[in-house]
């Protein structure tokens, strides 16, 4: 695993890059910034001269290896398949060892992992935190770290839930006893943010026949801490929902969020000794269930609605990029249609949000040509931060889109109105 | 390094935040994908002609070297700062300025990504032809200024064909502009042409006028396998005698062939020593007719099998064919020598023959592909450099390849140009008074060798007519 391999054990992947330039192409932070040090090929260039020695981390340094979203675009497209996130990733790690967190990354370390209190209210999930996130602790959620909070005060958000994810949910449901017990890792967002979504998660896996467990001691999957820097704490939220998992026979492991699925297969093997059980991303799971041929069953809605999809970058550099579109078109109450720019990152990556909330949304707004030009009136995703950045980039545009978990849709499709 | 006088009057230019100084800038702004490295002593982003104007007089009166520099994907070192110096990014200059559809014309800043180009004319309608395989990412300037071409050059041509007129500020900062908005235009020299493909050493395009086309209604793309690569070189002289001109007709040899097999499962016959990948475009109606008609023409010439693509996804799946040669051949050698040689159409089996003595002679492998239809090949050789002796062996097998070109009427380079990557053997194809002929309009521009100084003139050559000498050539492959 490359997720926490020191920058030194990089050096053949560093001499993988040919310097060929095609990553300009696909960088989403580059496409704003047309500097060579945003994009793939700079920073490759960079980490050389940094194993020899030729620069230190100064503070020019630091923003340019601050200019990344890890969204992973240019690895998969790179012809060597350069794998610059984990490379920027490494850096970050060191600059932080040597220097410690930035004001950024100490404000992650003391919501998802640092401070006590904070680690168990999110730990344990309890209900007091979730209404307090966005009004009485305004600088003390790591998902309000993720999300912006530079740029909050003007940006759309979901209404507050009053309960969250644990509170509606119990920790075990007994299921057919033919069918697989699946452990759910719901992540800070859908624990938390979009309760409702992790419900419908949870409550459609169990009516698929599933026997579900969703352990209370799930914390962070360590997203925010890998975005700045902070190794020590990934590796300590890792052992924590390993633990989480453990002691009980699973079948897979399921996630609805794209960015929770990209952290936890890169956990690294060495350090966390991560159940057995395979993880799988939920729409994988809902096809391989069949679910895809019971919703193409269902009669079509008299008045259907267009709906197109915003891939996530981490599910689209994990190769998932068909499961939810088939899923999608499948749908009885509306009409798919693949946008242009579907690909494009939607420019939350990790906290540089909340680093960079200008740029951020200057590469959120590139979305907008090819959502318009789609008809859609609503927009589909797999990772409940893109649909919450989309939203806010729908709202400033102001177009008449929703931005929906693909799940909330298989959710209407089951219990809407009959047509 | 600069003066600090020299940094002030830039920043007082630009804007301070468009000039860097710092390491961590210059170390970003020192390669291209000939993956040299030359530290530039500033790197400026400009934004306007005006203030590029403004920049070259400075750099001229203060006797500094000024490098432009588009996307950085060249692969002869034209934009590397071989002598340091101001490193000039044009990519902040990237607006579309206009498309006029009744003129057919396209006026662009040169910081413009080709592909972006391409995307936006095609929305309404139009056209705009060269195709090189960076399209997506390298500048309309540097285009320019490489005369760049792709596969769609054998019906379509390249740059050079596209370009209607230019604005440019001259090595001593004058603003100048060459042609026009018309497509005839034989006012004065015709300077345009001396422009295109001049590298970045004239001076630097701030704006250019683009001729556009038409855009064809749909194409259709085959793919022929033949027993042999004289089959295969038959076929593109029968075609053209047939007086259909396709696209694209591109080819593989055989080793190109071997190497996608290794790497992955492909469906054609085992006898297969050469492919041909053709494509028409046109009016919807007639493409089938001329489809056939080629394949009718092929046929006889030991074809192993044809497959025409009837969908979308069926020529999407030809092209992956061609593609997948590069990835593949990191599995022969791990270092990669890429030469852009081109011979007469007519004359490509026989540089296939000797391109194949030359590998068994030296025992390193060499994988061609390319533009059949244009006689440009892609010549790759793969080596492993820690092997004793190879960089000396590489040099000897580049140089017998590229004799070996000119040999038969051909040329060191079909797309890429010169920069310092081929300086060494320009003087294998041009002889002495057709060289000095180019340095005096050089000197005549530059008089202080300002403009990216060291490129296109080798180092003994340039000495006895006072061009700055380039450095040797590093032995700095690509890895494959
Ligand atoms: C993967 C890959 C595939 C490629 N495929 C092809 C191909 O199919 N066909 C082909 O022809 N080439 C190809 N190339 C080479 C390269 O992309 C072209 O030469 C391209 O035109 C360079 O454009 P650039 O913007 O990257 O220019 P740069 O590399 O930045 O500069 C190239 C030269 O142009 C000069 N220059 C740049 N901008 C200006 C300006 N505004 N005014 C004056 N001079 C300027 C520079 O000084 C330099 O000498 C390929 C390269 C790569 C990496
Ligand atoms: S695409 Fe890959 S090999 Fe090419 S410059 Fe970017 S990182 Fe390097
Ligand atoms: S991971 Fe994304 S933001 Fe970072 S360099 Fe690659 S494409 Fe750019």
């Amino acid at each position: 695993m490359l997720k926490d391999k020191a920058l030194e054990h990089f050096q053949d992947e560093i001499a993988q890059c040919v310097r060929c330039g095609a990553c300009q192409a696909h960088c989403p932070v580059y496409l704003e910034t047309g500097r060579e040090g945003s994009v793939a090929r700079g920073k490759i260039v960079l980490a050389a001269a940094l194993l020899a020695g030729e620069i230190g981390l100064d503070e020019r340094l630091r923003e340019e290896i601050g200019l990344c979203l890890l969204c992973g675009s240019c690895t998969a497209k790179c012809p060597n398949k350069v794998p610059t996130d984990a490379i920027v990733a490494a850096i970050r790690r060191r600059i932080t060892e040597n220097q410690g967190l930035s004001v950024l990354g100490r404000g992650v370390a003391a919501l998802t992992g640092g401070s006590k209190p904070l680690l168990g209210a999110l730990v344990k999930g309890a209900d007091l935190l979730a209404p307090l996130l966005f009004t009485n602790i305004p600088e003390a959620s790591s998902l309000r770290l993720r999300f912006a909070p530079a740029a909050l005060k003007d940006r759309s958000l979901p209404p507050l839930p009053k309960r969250n994810l644990f509170a509606r949910v119990p920790e075990f449901l007994e299921g057919d006893a033919t069918q697989p017990v699946v452990g759910i890792f719901a992540g800070c967002a859908l624990t938390h943010l979009y309760p409702h979504v992790g419900e419908i998660l949870v409550r459609l896996v169990h009516r698929l026949g599933c026997s579900v467990f969703l352990p209370r001691t799930q914390g962070c999957c360590g997203m925010p801490a890998t975005s700045s820097g902070n190794g020590p704490l990934v590796a300590s939220l890792a052992k924590a929902n390993a633990g989480a998992f453990a002691g009980r026979a699973l079948d897979c492991i399921l996630t609805a969020c794209a960015s929770c699925h990209a952290m936890l297969t890169g956990y690294s093997p060495a350090t966390v000794h991560w159940p057995a059980a395979e993880l799988v991303d939920i729409h994988v799971f809902l096809l391989r269930q069949g679910l895809g041929k019971q919703l193409a069953a269902r009669p079509k809605w008299p008045h259907r609605f267009r709906v197109a999809y915003h891939d996530p970058c981490h599910l689209r550099a994990a190769g998932i990029t068909r499961a939810p579109r088939d899923l999608l078109r499948a749908l009885p109450q509306a009409d798919f249609v693949d946008m242009e720019d579907s690909a494009l990152c939607c420019g939350l990556g990790g906290t540089f949000a909340a680093a960079h909330p200008d740029l951020s949304r200057a590469i959120g707004d590139r979305k907008v040509a090819g959502l318009r030009a789609s008809g859609a009136a609503v927009i589909a995703s797999g990772c409940p931060g893109c649909i919450l950045q989309l939203q806010d980039i729908i709202d400033r545009a102001g177009l008449a889109v929703r931005a929906m978990h693909t799940l909330e849709l298989i959710d209407q499709a089951l219990t809407g109105p009959p047509p | 390094m600069l003066t600090e006088h020299i940094l002030q009057r830039l920043a007082s230019i630009v804007g301070p935040e468009h000039v860097a100084t710092g390491t961590v800038d210059r170390i970003t702004h020192s390669f291209d994908a000939t993956q040299q490295q030359f530290l530039p002593d500033v790197v400026v982003h400009p934004g306007t002609t005006e203030e590029i104007s403004r920049i070259v007089q400075l750099a001229n009166e203060e006797r500094v070297p000024i490098v432009p520099r588009g996307a950085g994907s060249g692969f002869t070192g034209g934009s590397l700062p071989i002598h340091g110096g101001i490193v000039l990014v044009l990519t902040r200059m990237n607006r579309i300025l206009e498309i006029d559809p009744d003129n057919l014309i396209a006026i662009v800043e040169p910081g413009v990504v080709t592909g972006h180009l391409q995307k936006e004319v095609e929305r309404l309608g139009l056209f705009y032809p060269p195709d090189p395989a960076s399209k997506d990412f390298s500048t309309l300037g540097g285009n320019i200024a490489e005369c760049a071409g792709g596969p769609r050059c054998v019906k379509y041509g390249v740059t050079r064909d596209y370009v209607l007129g230019l604005t440019v500020v001259t090595p001593t900062g004058s603003v100048i502009h060459t042609g026009g908005r018309t497509m005839k235009n034989v006012v004065g020299y015709d300077l345009t042409r001396l422009l295109v493909g001049s590298e970045g050493t004239l001076g630097i395009v701030t704006q250019i006028i683009l001729r556009l086309l038409p855009k064809p209604e749909a194409r259709k793309t085959m793919l022929v396998a033949f027993a042999s690569i004289d089959g295969a070189a038959q076929a593109v002289s029968a075609i053209i005698r047939g007086k259909i001109i396709p696209t694209t007709l591109e080819f593989m040899d055989g080793a190109a062939i071997d190497c996608v097999r290794r790497a992955a499962r492909i469906d054609l016959p085992l006898e297969c020593r050469a492919v041909l990948i053709i494509e028409v475009d046109g009016d919807r109606a007639l493409l089938a007719g001329q489809a056939q008609k080629i394949l009718d023409i092929v046929r006889p010439l030991g074809v192993l099998e044809t497959r025409t693509a009837e969908t979308a996804e069926e020529s999407e799946a030809i092209w992956r064919v061609r593609r997948s040669v590069s990835p593949s051949l990191r599995a022969l050698n791990p270092h990669k020598f890429n030469e852009d040689i081109v011979v007469p159409r007519s004359r490509v089996p026989e540089m296939i023959r000797l391109l194949e003595a030359i590998s068994a002679r030296y025992g390193v492998p060499i994988v061609n592909f390319g533009h059949a239809g244009d006689g440009n090949i892609h010549v790759n050789v793969m080596v492993d450099l820690d092997q004793p002796d190879m960089k000396d062996t590489v040099r000897r097998v580049l140089d017998e390849i590229f004799r070996t070109a000119v040999g038969l009427g051909g040329s060191v380079s079909g797309e890429h140009g010169i920069g310092t990557a081929k300086a060494p053997y320009i003087a294998m194809e041009l002889e002495q008074p057709t060289l000095a002929a180019m340095q005096a309009v050089k000197r005549a521009l530059d008089p202080n060798n300002i403009m990216n100084p060291g490129k296109i003139f080798p180092p003994d050559i340039a000495e006895h007519t006072g061009c700055a000498a380039s450095p040797p050539p590093s032995l700095d492959p690509y890895h494959a």
